[in-house]
This record gives structure tokens, sequence and C-alpha cells, in this order.
């Protein structure tokens, strides 16, 4: 069985926010103004070395969000994906605070800890109601894995950096990418520019 | 210089040692700056070479250190591209925090049931009397059902929270539980900051007569009267009530602290000062909640006659020479001490006076 990965090819990723705005779009009735699945963050930005990364929920093997929630609303579908059920969410916020990647959303942030129903990526395979029904969609966005189709972030990535599928595919990709640029990975890259001439 | 050394050798061996260590230390002392140059050349050719050896390792490095970066994205802390804190809590708190608070709630439960089997009720030996001891006044007693009614909600709805997954979704299902979960949450948040106020209010109701003395040794060292026969003197409040108020106070000030933390998302405050705060909250919750099945358990079951002084205000005078012999001498002695007739209509009295001699 697959085991659907994303991975974010640093050395491509020009933050365009192209993927922000596909999540957005395939997922709009879910993501209300203040929720955003997925963002672009940029490191050592302006300075040599800048790099961009694309990241939302990562669908851990051993979720952290999963093993801190008090209602235990989160379960991993066949293709490893880590789903919530909204239903049950008390909007606590304790996946929030376990998250590595800082993938759980709130709708609310206010006082006496309301915080609404946790949002966050769900690799565009929507959550526990029937497969692309107008509920399932309201409450988690569109459903394109059921449809045989892979995240729409990744799919509409302009440099192909964002990808999206079986982890054993897309690292194959990668590892492909990585070798054609050298065994060193960055000897082409900002260290010949700046780091030799200093 | 060596001369001289030699010299003092044989003045006194210590004298010797001494000026030896002196010079040494000097020495040293005047190396020092010739050594830096040193340390940093080396400093700089391994920080050199350990970026020319892979850049990469080191970049991600820095990633896991949890730096921040630039995002257009504006929810609380989505600048930080990976954050570690997350880690440490989830193994924190559903590891030691949750395993050794359980522990220690059961084991209280089990000393308590192990305690009633074997030395039964503490009863007023004398027998009731038909005299009445004033010892706590109306606000006295509003104050502390107060705190009590809340802190038993916080306990219950927090345990809800804090333990439901392991022991109530087995028990009803995941559905059933999350109504149980999401009114536990709503009623905690809102009740949480009326606890503060009454933590606030028993501490300073309840202060007066509650600092230590030399008595409490005394009564510590015969372990309160608990076990064994006879009554161990004491004032107003024993070693045990003063320790329970100081443990309430010193814990509800944490708990309430913490709590109001994670209480108010709003104000925006981080990720890792809510991650701190939520364990420094389970942490304190569950001793403060272990230690007030002590409270409790002595204040209704365990002793016969204690329960009246929190309910209707005063006590029996065999009860009170009983366990407050000191107590019951100076509030004779004010003319506290009524029969039991006067006292029953009492209901806004004077309230305890709390000199312990």
């Amino acid at each position: 069985m697959a085991r659907m990965k994303f991975l974010c090819d640093a050395e491509r990723c020009i933050a365009c926010n192209g993927c922000v705005t596909a999540c957005k779009n395939a997922n709009e009735p879910a993501t209300p103004w203040g929720i955003q699945r997925r963002r672009v963050v940029t490191l050592n930005e302006g300075e040599p070395g800048q790099k961009s990364i694309s990241v939302s929920c990562m669908h851990c093997t051993d979720a952290p969000c999963k093993a801190v929630c008090p209602v235990d609303c989160f379960y991993t579908t066949p293709d490893g994906i880590v789903l919530h059920n909204k239903d049950q969410c008390i909007g606590c916020g304790y996946c929030f605070y376990a998250c590595p990647f800082g993938a759980p959303q709130f709708p609310e942030r206010e006082a006496f800890g309301s915080r609404g129903k946790m949002d966050k990526c769900t690799f565009c395979a929507g959550g526990p109601l029937p497969d692309n029904s107008k509920e399932e969609y309201e409450a988690y966005g569109s459903n394109r894995v059921a449809e045989g189709k892979l995240p729409l972030c990744a799919e509409m990535c302009a440099t192909k950096s964002l990808l999206a599928g079986d982890g054993e595919v897309i690292s194959k990709i990668y590892l492909k990418r990585v070798m054609k640029r050298g065994t060193r990975p960055d000897t082409w890259g900002w260290e010949r520019a700046y780091m030799q001439a200093l | 210089m060596n001369e001289s050394l030699l010299k003092q050798a044989r003045a006194g061996k210590w004298r010797s040692w001494r000026a030896l260590l002196l010079t040494g230390a000097v020495a040293l002392a005047l190396c020092v700056p010739l050594l830096i140059p040193l340390a940093v050349s080396q400093a700089q050719t391994s920080a050199q070479g350990a970026q020319t050896d892979n850049p990469r390792a080191g970049f991600w490095r820095e990633v896991r250190h949890g730096d921040v970066g630039y995002t257009t994205a504006d929810t609380p802390d989505a600048d930080v591209l990976i954050q570690n804190g997350g880690q440490n809590w989830r193994q924190l708190r559903n590891g030691p925090i949750a395993n050794y608070g359980g522990w220690l709630m059961g084991i209280v439960l089990v000393a308590i049931a192990v305690f009633l089997t074997f030395r039964g009720r503490i009863r007023v030996e004398a027998g009731p009397s038909d005299m009445r001891v004033i010892r706590f006044s109306l606000w006295q007693r509003i104050v502390h059902w107060f705190t009590a009614t809340t802190f038993v909600i916080l306990a219950l709805t927090g345990l809800a929270i804090f333990y439901g997954r392991a022991v109530l979704i087995p028990i009803m299902g995941k559905d059933a539980f999350s109504v149980i979960a999401m009114a536990s949450k709503q009623i905690h948040n809102f009740v949480g900051p009326l606890f503060v106020v009454a933590v606030l209010m028993l501490v300073v109701t309840f202060i007066v007569g509650n600092f230590y003395e030399r008595g409490d040794i005394k009564w510590l060292l015969k372990g309160g009267g608990m076990v064994g026969k006879g009554h161990v003197s004491a004032g107003c409040y024993n070693f045990g009530e003063k320790s329970w108020f100081w443990l309430a106070t010193i814990a509800g000030i944490v708990v309430a602290g913490s709590g109001l933390v994670l209480d108010f998302p709003n104000f925006g405050q981080s990720r890792e000062l809510m991650q701190l705060a939520e364990m420094i909250h389970a942490i304190t919750a569950v001793i403060f909640i272990a230690a007030s099945f002590g409270h409790i358990y002595i204040g209704t079951v365990g002793m016969e006659g204690a329960l009246d002084a929190m309910v209707k205000g005063h006590v029996d005078a065999n009860w009170a020479k009983e366990h407050h012999d000191r107590w019951y001498e100076s509030m004779d002695k004010q003319g506290n001490v009524k029969p039991i007739g006067e006292v029953e209509g009492h209901r806004v009295g004077q309230g305890a006076q709390h000199r312990t001699t």
C-alpha cells in the first residue's frame, strides 16, 4: 500500500505561494479567513543561502497531534494520511502545541480558550464523512484522493518543487534530482557564488 | 626568587606551598591573554571546516533549533518552520506526568481506604456535649465553599480532559466522550477565572493563624495523633491544617497562573509558553487533587464533628478540647464557648479568634 507523503525540494521552491493559493482554492469552504492549511517559510531571507520551503501537515507516521488529542479524534487512512473528525474535536489546541510543523489551524482565538474546530491539511482527502458528499466538502474541503488525484498544491506547483504522492515514488524523483545536481548537492549553489569569493 | 622560595621552604612547609601556589596562579593568569588568540583562531578554522564540509547539514540543524523565517501566514508561530518543544511536551505529558499523576492519586486513595479500615473514624471520645465553640464566621465559610465548589468542578472537568481518553473512551466510545469533553473544556475554561478569585480570597481570609509555630513540630513528631491513642496538643489550626493551607495557597496560585496562560490565547502568547504552562498546570493540579482527597476525607468521614466547623460555623466543645486544646482554652477565656441553644441560631457570628495560645 502506498504511503502518502509531501516533499518540498528547497532548491526549487521560489516562494511564489502558488501552493497556498491552490490549497485555498481546493478547500475553500473549510478554510475561512484566517485559516491557511499550507504556508511558505523563507529562511535566511535576503542573505546568501536563502531557502524557501512550503509546509503543511506532514502526515506523520507517529503523529504527535494524534498522540495528545484528549478525544482521540485523529485517524490514519490506509494510505498513511492523517485525518481528524471535526464532530469530535473540542478545539482545545493541544494538537497545535504538539505539532512540529504548526499544521493545526483554528478559526478563532478568543478568551476562555475558544478556538473553534481545528482544521488542517487533509492531503486533499476529505474527512470521515461520505466521499465527495456536500457535507464532507463543506467541513473538510475537497476529496481529490477519492477521485484518484493528488493534492492540488503539489499539482499546481510551477517549479515542481512540492511533490506529493507515494513516498517511495517521490523520494525516487527527488533522488534523481540530487544525483543530477552532483553527489554534494550544494556545491553548485550559493557556496561557490559567495563563500569562495570571501 | 628560587633562593627565597627555598628559604621559605626551610622556614615552614605551609608557607612555601602557599607561595608556590600563588606564583603558579599569577603565572597562569598572565598566560591566559596569550592563549586567547590561539583558541579563537582554532575555533575559526573549525567553524570554516564545518561549513565547507557540509553546508546543508548545518543549515538543517539550524532549522531544527526552531529558527524563525519569513512567511505571509499570520497565524500564531507560523514563521517557525519546525518547533522542537512539541515533542518534549508530548513525551512529558503523555509519559511521566500522566503516569506518576495517576499513581499518586491512586496511592492516596488506597492509603485513605487502608487508614479508614484499620484506624476507623476518629470519634469525639468524650461524646457530644451541650457546649459549642464558634469556629468559622459566615464569610469564612462562604469563601471556603466557594473555593471548594469551583475546585471540585475544575478537578472533575480537568481529570476528564486529562485522563478521559484512557479511562472514559473505552467505556462510552469516542462520540459520547466528545460531548463530555466539550462540556468539560467549556466549564473548565469559564469556571477557571472564578477559582482564581476564590484562591485569592481564601489566602486573604485564612492566612491569619496559619503561620507555623513551635508547637507544630511536637504535633508532627507525634504523627498528629493519627497513629496510636491519645490526642496531641494544637492551637486553632494544627500542623496538618496549616500545611494544607499553604499547599492550597501555593498550588492554587501556580495552577491559577498557568491556567490563565492557557485560557486566554487571544493575548498571543507563544506556543512554547503554553506548552510549559500546560505541564506546570497538570503537575500542580494532580498534586493538589491528591492532597485534597486527604482534606476532604478528614473533614467528612475521617473525623467525627469536624464538618460542623465549616457547615454550622461552630463545633462541639469536647471536639475542640480533644483536637485543638490550646485554641479551646483561649476561646474559653474570651467567652466564646456557649451553650448549644444560644449558638444554634448563630449565623452571622464573630468567627474564630485565631490566637493560638
